[in-house]
């Protein structure tokens, strides 16, 4: 049977506010434990919480960048489930009426035909602001549990999508082109490993054609793109597995271990909890007005799909190259630092001839280095005074990629190491020619060779010539004085 | 001395009559020697009590000279205060000494009032008699076989038998009024939102508000003055201009328009309690007001409607005493979830229990429409009902309870009972409107009889000048309990 995978994504996304969501205290990542839980964290009697207006102001950019509604008057309440690093007992979340409801994110997906990208879009449900709960460590004490509480009511944007995904690889481009947003637009840091970015995937697979869904799992807490793909991949095997088997899935909560690359279940619906949601009557509801939207509206930089439209548009690159240079704002910047530098008569020359760089030599470095774009030993700048030279025939090819690595290693910029290792391409014709007639002597057999007819010969002797000149001479003006020679 | 009212304290601490050290210690002397008796107090600290007096003190040596400088006020334990012990009536938070002051507290200490100890209350606030206490049952000072009301049962038991000269206490559905009028004294419980809930426990978050208790209204006034105010703390504190409740305290009552509501003389009403309330009518007439019938058709409501909201939000507000951070923790235990419930079950007595039991039953996955959502719908009509009552007349005047204080003991094997004692005071919770109550005369078992009287919306400083007149023209609450 052919089996179709169901795929939405449930995604925290931790706010880039000061302070906490409902308290003073600072979020800031790696505190000694306890150190950023103030009275209200605690949870101590009396204490009420006051929502952080930063918080409103993230969730509404967010709104807007993805053409979502946003409900101008939205509420919090009350999510009841006992855990010790839950300090009141409760979550305050966001149930009926979230702040942002809709809105939708288009994606490139590697068609399995051609390879090509194509586009998809992907419904997004809705998004609503909530505290984080601290952490409970297991490790560490003999027989006994530490609870953190630095990051209880921590601001998180938890963003739902609709269940419009049909592969892990699906999934994954989702999950990338949310987490480009979010740090984007400034709402996120997008840090994976330290929580900031938190993915949970509801998988479920049916027979292909199929109306109804098949039962869904859930697996918790994937923070990175890798593991996320893997614990699907395994997921649907499993769920195939199961269903021709002739077993009934069970609709579950589970965990994905990246040691053994499998699911394991945490929790059937059965033992789910019943959160009793109701309004909290600590807080009010939240009011959006026009004036907080048109601010944020304003505040909003250039969107990510507006940006590689006018890439390409303006720039004429492809579709993938510009998809690339907008896969961050990272990797925006960086290019418009680099083309205005650079400062090219024809801009699309110059931007062209920068995407090149950027998504060849400079992200096989980076990716090699495991560095991101804002971790570049090379500046835009820098690279820009590299490709100069590589416009003007200073370099050729082969010399401009000796000389990245020169400034990947730290040597400087690209027109000292071009001097200190005098690697300025051979163009005076006159000594091009020297060293011609020294190789032409040196090899009569190759010579008589060519005049024979044989075309390979022309090929090896270009090649001495470009060793004798210790790859300096402009191969093409070594091409067009060698047949002159040869000819006469 | 120690009968005086507050502002007649404040007079003689300004003419330097006393002073606060002295004040404070005949106070704390009378608590010595009759707290075992009445039980009004759960914490009592007379060095610290002292210790806030010498500064209260010195700052009038500086030259300060604020109305209630220096004049003591007893907290109800259910206001978080530095280094206080802050039991709110229970075994959960017996150990549980508070790092932070609340709101009023911090407001009275900026007043520089002394305060004299943490008084007795019903747990949680969770009572009508201040029998569910885990330190015990509060006596009436009126008579010693008889409940003071709750849960404010401590504060108005320590006014009443002048054990402090003020004290500070909280109504959810009728904590404060019925108290003071089982008591014989003067409380009121502002609109919702006037005072801070900042460190004040909370029981129903939505119902919740402090309020002053003491020997009068203009006692009230003055106390309220310091207690009202807006607090970034409290998102459901009101951000309104800064009113001194006492201005309008002397305005005469010609032409003042009291409702009556048909529904508050109804049956359960006691015939004396009627027949005290109608004198009180009577006395107004006399004032100069006019009285008109109105009516509460939803009033019959309050009472379940109050059952359902109030015990579904205290089981999430209560929900974080789980013996982790702080409070009681069980001795022995297995695994997480064996801590968790043997120390709630060892913890809560058995009204909180029986409360946290219906507010999770009513908020539970197929319950929340019936009985939640329902029940906050009637909670606006209830509201409504006043509304249209407030076209017709400047204030509402009525019973705050059907009947004198009961024994100590009389409706425990019945909630339902208990629970019907507050069925003049709750609807003024579900609707947020301001209410008081004041002494109107005595029972035919000598027993005190409150007078309701319930105000528009941030009408306080209305509703003070009709109780302040009514207590120029009688001396009920100038009466004390004998014998003790």
């Amino acid at each position: 049977m052919q089996w179709e995978t169901v795929i939405g994504l449930e995604v925290h996304t931790q706010l880039t506010t000061q302070s906490k969501i409902f308290s003073g205290a600072s979020i800031a990542f790696g505190a000694e434990p306890n150190t950023q839980a103030c009275a209200v964290d605690l949870a101590l009697p009396g204490v009420l919480p006051v929502l952080n207006q930063g918080a409103v102001e993230r969730a509404v950019k967010f709104g807007l960048a993805i053409g979502a509604k946003l409900n101008r008057v939205n509420l919090f309440a009350r999510k009841n489930y006992f855990y010790p690093d839950l300090p009141k007992g409760y979550q305050i979340s966001q149930f009926e009426l979230p702040i942002v409801e809709g809105g939708a994110l288009t994606i490139q997906v590697p068609s399995s035909e051609s390879g090509q990208a194509e586009s998809k879009t992907v419904r997004l449900t809705r998004a609503h602001l909530e505290e984080d709960a601290g952490k409970s460590l297991h490790e560490d004490f003999h027989g006994m549990t530490g609870i953190d509480l630095n990051r209880a009511g921590t601001p998180l944007l938890e963003i739902v999508s609709e269940p419009d995904m049909r592969s892990a690889k699906e999934a994954v481009a989702y999950a990338k082109a949310l987490h480009n947003l979010v740090t984007w637009i400034g709402i996120c840091d997008g840090n994976m490993q330290e929580g900031s970015f938190r993915v949970d995937a509801n998988v479920s697979v049916r027979p292909k054609g199929q109306q109804e869904f098949g039962t869904r799992r859930e697996i918790k807490n994937l923070n990175s793109f890798r593991f996320l793909e893997q614990a699907i991949d395994y997921e649907v095997r499993w769920q195939i597995e199961q269903i021709e088997d002739g077993h009934k899935i069970q609709q579950a909560t589970v965990l994905f271990d990246p040691d053994t690359g499998e699911t394991r279940m945490m929790r059937t619906k059965e033992e789910a909890h019943d959160y009793r949601y109701f309004p909290d009557p600590d807080l009010l509801p939240v009011r959006l007005d026009d004036d907080l939207i048109a601010q944020m509206q304003g505040e909003l930089p250039e969107l990510p799909q507006a940006k590689q439209a006018r890439y390409q548009q303006d720039y004429l690159l492809s579709a993938y190259d510009a998809g690339l240079l907008t896969q961050s704002l990272a990797h925006a910047n960086y290019f418009e630092a680099a083309l205005k530098t650079l400062n090219t008569d024809d801009l699309t020359v110059g931007a062209k001839h920068v995407a090149n760089w950027m998504n060849g030599e400079l992200a096989s470095a980076l990716n090699k280095a495991d560095l991101s774009i804002a971790q570049s030993p090379i500046s835009p700048d820098s690279l820009a005074g590299l490709l100069k030279r590589s416009a003007d025939n200073t370099l050729n090819a082969r010399l401009a990629k000796e000389v990245f690595a020169a400034m990947w290693a730290g040597e400087g910029e690209a027109d000292a190491i071009i001097e200190a290792r005098g690697l300025k391409q051979m163009s005076d014709s006159g000594e091009i020619e020297k060293i011609i007639d020294e190789v032409l002597a040196a090899n009569q057999k190759s010579v008589e060779e060519f005049r024979a007819g044989k075309d390979k010969a022309f090929n090896a002797l270009v090649g001495q010539v470009m060793k004798a000149s210790r790859g300096k001479a402009n191969p093409a003006q070594v091409n067009e004085l060698l047949k002159k020679k040869l000819a006469g | 001395m120690i009968h005086a009212n507050l502002k007649q304290l404040s007079a003689l601490l300004a003419e330097n009559k006393t002073s606060s050290v002295e004040l404070c210690t005949e106070y704390l002397d009378r608590i010595a020697a009759l707290n075992p008796t009445l039980n009004a107090f759960i914490t009592v600290d007379r060095e610290r009590t002292l210790a806030e007096a010498r500064t209260a003190d010195a700052r009038r040596a500086q030259g300060e000279a604020g109305p209630l400088l220096g004049v003591p006020i007893a907290h109800k334990d259910i206001f978080c205060a530095e280094g206080w012990l802050t039991t709110c009536g229970s075994k959960m938070l017996s150990n549980f000494v508070s790092p932070y002051d609340a709101h009023i507290v911090s407001q009275f200490k900026a007043a520089g009032m002394p305060s004299l100890g943490k008084t007795n209350m019903d747990e949680f606030a969770m009572g009508s008699s201040n029998e569910t206490s885990f330190f015990g049952p509060v006596k009436n000072p009126w008579d010693l076989k008889a409940v003071p009301g709750g849960s404010s049962g401590g504060a108005a038991a320590c006014v009443a038998a002048r054990l402090a000269p003020a004290a500070t206490g909280t109504d959810t559905g009728g904590s404060i009024r019925q108290p003071a009028a089982l008591c014989n004294i003067t409380g009121l419980k502002p609109t919702y939102g006037v005072c801070s809930r900042y460190g004040m426990i909370a029981f129903a978050s939505s119902l919740d508000q402090a309020g002053p208790m003491a020997q009068s209204a203009e006692d009230c006034a003055l106390l309220l003055n310091a207690m009202a105010g807006f607090d970034r703390r409290d998102s459901t504190s009101l951000q309104r201009e800064q009113e001194d409740y006492s201005r309008d305290l002397a305005q005469p009552l010609k032409g003042l328009k009291i409702g009556l509501p048909k529904e508050f003389f109804g049956e359960g009403l006691s015939a004396d309690t009627a027949k005290a309330i109608e004198a009180a009518i009577a006395e107004y007439k006399k004032l100069g007001a006019e009285t008109v019938e109105v009516s509460l058709p939803n009033m019959g409501l309050s009472v379940p409607v109050y059952y359902v909201l109030a015990p579904a939000e205290a089981s999430s507000n209560l929900s974080r005493f789980d013996g982790v951070r702080y409070g009681h923790r069980a001795a022995e235990y297995g695994d997480l979830t064996d801590m968790y419930e043997k120390s709630r079950a060892e913890g809560f007595g058995a009204e909180v229990k029986r409360r946290i039991l219906i507010g999770t039953y009513v908020l539970s996955h197929g319950y929340y429409d019936a009985y939640y959502i329902q029940a906050q719908k009637l909670r606006r009509l209830i509201a409504q009902d006043f509304i249209e009552a407030f076209k017709q007349c400047d204030v509402i005047l009525g019973p705050t309870a059907p009947t004198t204080a009961f024994d100590l003991g009389a409706k425990n094997a019945d909630p339902v009972q208990m629970y019907l004692s507050d069925i003049y005071t709750i609807a003024v919770n579900l609707a947020g409107l301001p209410g008081m109550s004041l002494p109107c005369g005595f029972g035919t078992d000598g027993r005190p009889i409150g007078l309701q009287l319930i105000g528009n919306y941030f009408a306080e400083a209305k509703m003070l000048n009709v109780a302040h007149q009514y207590q120029l023209a009688t001396d009920w609450h100038q009466r004390k309990p004998e014998g003790i």
